[in-house]
């Protein structure tokens, strides 16, 4: 009795998962991206491509460290020939950097604007474009409305959203699939060598919908996502 | 009816065309020249310059020798047509049937248009000295076939005018080349004496054919009108514009957004039938107080899509101020391309930068926060970093080179921001700098990377870039500008890495 109850609810818990735009991967194609870790705290271990994701960076530090882990995340996505409109406050990014992430600098249309009215129109209307692939946008503010209508969007035009929020105040929920928060860690140390390792990121999922929040600490390395845990610990040590 | 017809003759065409453009010129022997065989020769001399002795043919260094101030102007390929097509736009008023006859001329059938100007002297009178006065050094003549009309235009010293009917008497006292023939039988005849073409007349056809071609026989025919001869004529482009006058005045949004959809289904459909899609649309509003209010829209690409058009004017709509009432709506489409025909696809799959509905994304944009907002980036051969990027011209242009694969902040700061350094060694990275009030300490650092300045676009000091790292771990691309020893060497920050 207790066997059926749980296959029951287990089957309906799928029902609500493919609603909301959780599709297991299609046969014959490979749901996983590459990202490494991440993926595991989605449901199904699939990362939700066609959802709005949130990214918190509360100084210029944070912002450029979210645009590298959203730099990576898109480079899995874009493949070879995808493309990516950006939409930013002022033109700080700087296109050749992406080129560092595997990402074709020209294959990324930038919009620069500078009133978060005309930002969430534009990053409406560019979720709905199914030509895309992803769509990156740097806001102030979202209010759970706006999150809602971007979600609304994504689930017909099946565009991977990212919106980075600069803000410091206090946050409001919103509709997205998940919230992040990237913090840039000191590199390792490269056995002595001077300079700078690779790029390592504290990425933070400090909320999902329908998975598990989590805590990694991510290098950057030749195209891939890589768990820095253990290196880390070493360097503790060396440290105490 | 009998059929007249009119052929001008330019005589100096292409010299004439150049000072009308350049009035400096008007007075001075200057001739066209284009190279041929390693050679500059002249190819149209103005009358100056032919009282002065530069013919064309010449060697333009010849002529020069000859006339020291002669005027040596590059000759534009092509520049002949285009005049001719010009005038013949213009004389589509005096006839509708106008054909270019290149190199150097028109042909006019002008059958039951001259008694509108009161009879064939005064219509070519009107002609001629219209032409004159625009700067063209013209000649006229009208006959019942346009074989002789163009002999009798070029060769003929008086009687422009040919009575019906008595083309072999006007054509039999001038040379043979009023036949338009090729040089080679024209060369032919020379050498056998026919000075003008009366003989050639009375000698039996076949005797003509054997020695010099079926061509010469076919020029006499259409000379004297026994084969119709057929041209192309010029055609007068139509503009792409549509008219909705409205019985009512029309006031309301709704209203103008039904209007704006009648004329686009009228200018897309004649675009589709002509595989043409608009680059720039123009709604032009007539009130009835008089004003005219417009708005417009532009394309990224091509676009004869009614319900991609109508979103673009519809962000535009609230644009136009209907006041008592608009009574005529105009749709013009000033810039049109040719489209591609795609074929549809059975599997969607990513198209890159080519989709439509990519394009058609942009458009919307552009028409909503103006088309400076979007840009697209490419690799430009320079290393200073505010110039290493260029804008891209066209949605689908490729890079030209491969992107640097130096290390490049993903965040580049506009304008550099001075910061406070303290360096142990000098040419060192900093120990620790001062960024907005907040102490960094430099944990790791990697450089420098030197990045001279181009000193043949502006001055100053080159710039010692490094990567820094804090002991929080966050990037900086920081540089010196200038050389250490100076004693005023100014740090600045430049970017953020990831």
């Amino acid at each position: 009795m207790a066997d059926a109850k749980r296959e029951l609810i287990e089957r309906l818990q799928k029902d609500i998962l493919q609603l909301e735009g959780y599709r297991p991967p299609e046969a014959g194609r490979r749901g996983v991206l590459g990202l490494g870790p991440l993926e595991t705290a989605f449901p199904n271990g699939v990362f939700p491509q066609h959802s709005v994701h949130e990214l918190v960076c509360a100084n210029s530090e944070q912002a450029a460290a979210s645009g590298g882990l959203v730099s990576g995340i898109l480079s899995m996505l874009m493949q070879k020939s995808g493309v990516c409109v950006w939409i930013g406050r002022e033109r700080r990014l700087f296109a050749p950097a992406l080129a560092a992430f595997g990402i074709a600098p020209h294959q990324v249309i930038f919009i620069s604007l500078h009133k978060d009215k005309d930002t969430l129109w534009v990053m409406e209307e560019a979720l709905k474009c199914s030509g895309l692939t992803a769509v990156v946008c740097e806001l102030r503010e979202m209010d759970f409305k706006q999150s809602r209508r971007f979600q609304l969007a994504v689930e017909n035009s099946r565009v991977t959203g990212f919106v980075l929020r600069n803000t410091k105040d206090k946050l409001s929920s919103t509709a997205c699939a998940a919230r992040w928060q990237v913090r840039s860690l000191p590199s390792a140390d490269m056995n002595g060598l001077p300079g700078l390792g690779f790029l390592r990121w504290q990425v933070d999922l400090l909320k999902v919908r329908n998975g598990h929040t989590g805590s990694w600490q991510l290098e950057w390395q030749d195209g891939h996502f890589v768990p820095a845990e253990e290196i880390l610990i070493s360097e503790e040590r060396q440290v105490g | 009816m009998q059929k007249r017809y009119m052929a001008i003759w330019f005589r100096h065409l292409l010299t004439d065309g150049l000072a009308r453009r350049r009035p400096e010129l008007k007075d001075l022997p200057f001739v066209l020249a284009a190279p041929v065989k390693n050679k500059i020769i002249i190819t149209a001399s103005s009358p100056t310059a032919e009282r002065e002795g530069a013919f064309t043919g010449m060697a333009a260094a010849d002529a020069r020798a000859a006339s020291g101030d002669l005027v040596v102007v590059d000759e534009v390929p092509g520049q002949a047509a285009k005049l001719l097509r010009l005038i013949g736009l213009g004389c589509i008023r005096y006839t509708p049937m106008v054909s270019i006859d290149l190199p150097d001329g028109l042909l006019l059938d002008i059958s039951g248009c001259t008694h509108l100007w009161g009879g064939e002297r005064e219509y070519l009178k009107e002609i001629v000295l219209k032409l004159r006065a625009a700067g063209f050094d013209a000649r006229a003549a009208i006959a019942d076939t346009m074989g002789t009309a163009w002999a009798v235009a070029r060769f003929a010293q008086k009687r422009p005018i040919i009575a019906s009917g008595e083309q072999a008497a006007a054509i039999t006292g001038l040379p043979p080349a009023a036949l338009r023939l090729e040089p080679e039988p024209l060369e032919r005849l020379q050498k056998l004496g026919f000075r003008n073409i009366g003989p050639l007349l009375a000698t039996a056809p076949q005797a003509l054919r054997r020695r010099f071609g079926q061509e010469l026989l076919l020029r006499i025919d259409q000379a004297l009108g026994r084969t119709e001869e057929y041209r192309e004529l010029l055609v007068p482009p139509v503009p792409y514009s549509e008219r909705l006058p409205c019985l009512e005045p029309i006031r309301t949004a709704p209203a103008i957004e039904i209007a704006i959809k009648k004329l686009l289904e009228m200018l897309c459909l004649r675009l589709q039938n002509e595989g043409k899609g608009v680059r720039k649309a123009i709604l032009k509003c007539h009130r009835i107080d008089g004003r005219k209010v417009q708005v417009s829209i532009t394309t990224a690409k091509g676009s004869h899509s009614i319900s991609h058009l109508m979103r673009l004017f519809e962000l535009q709509i609230s644009k136009i101020e209907p006041a008592l009432g608009i009574e005529l709506f105009v749709l013009e489409a000033p810039r049109v391309e040719d489209m591609e025909t795609v074929q549809e696809q059975l599997w969607a799959e990513a198209k890159g930068l080519a989709d439509t509905a990519l394009a058609e994304l942009l458009d919307r944009i552009a028409g909503k926060v103006g088309p400076e907002a979007i840009r697209r980036y490419l690799p430009s051969e320079n290393h200073w970093p505010e110039r290493s990027v260029k804008l891209a011209s066209t949605l689908t242009e490729e890079p030209q080179t491969a992107w640097p694969e130096l290390p490049r902040p993903i965040r580049l700061l506009q304008k550099p921001e001075a910061i406070e350094v303290m360096a142990l060694v000098p040419d060192h990275p900093p120990k620790q700098f001062v960024h907005i009030g907040k102490r960094h300490q430099v944990a790791k650092a990697d450089g420098p990377e030197r990045i001279g300045r181009e000193w043949w676009r502006d001055k100053g000091e080159h710039r010692d870039y490094y990567v820094i790292e804090d002991s929080e771990g966050q990037r900086y691309w920081v540089f010196r500008s200038g050389h250490y020893d100076g004693g005023d060497a100014q740090w600045y920050l430049h970017g953020y890495f990831a």
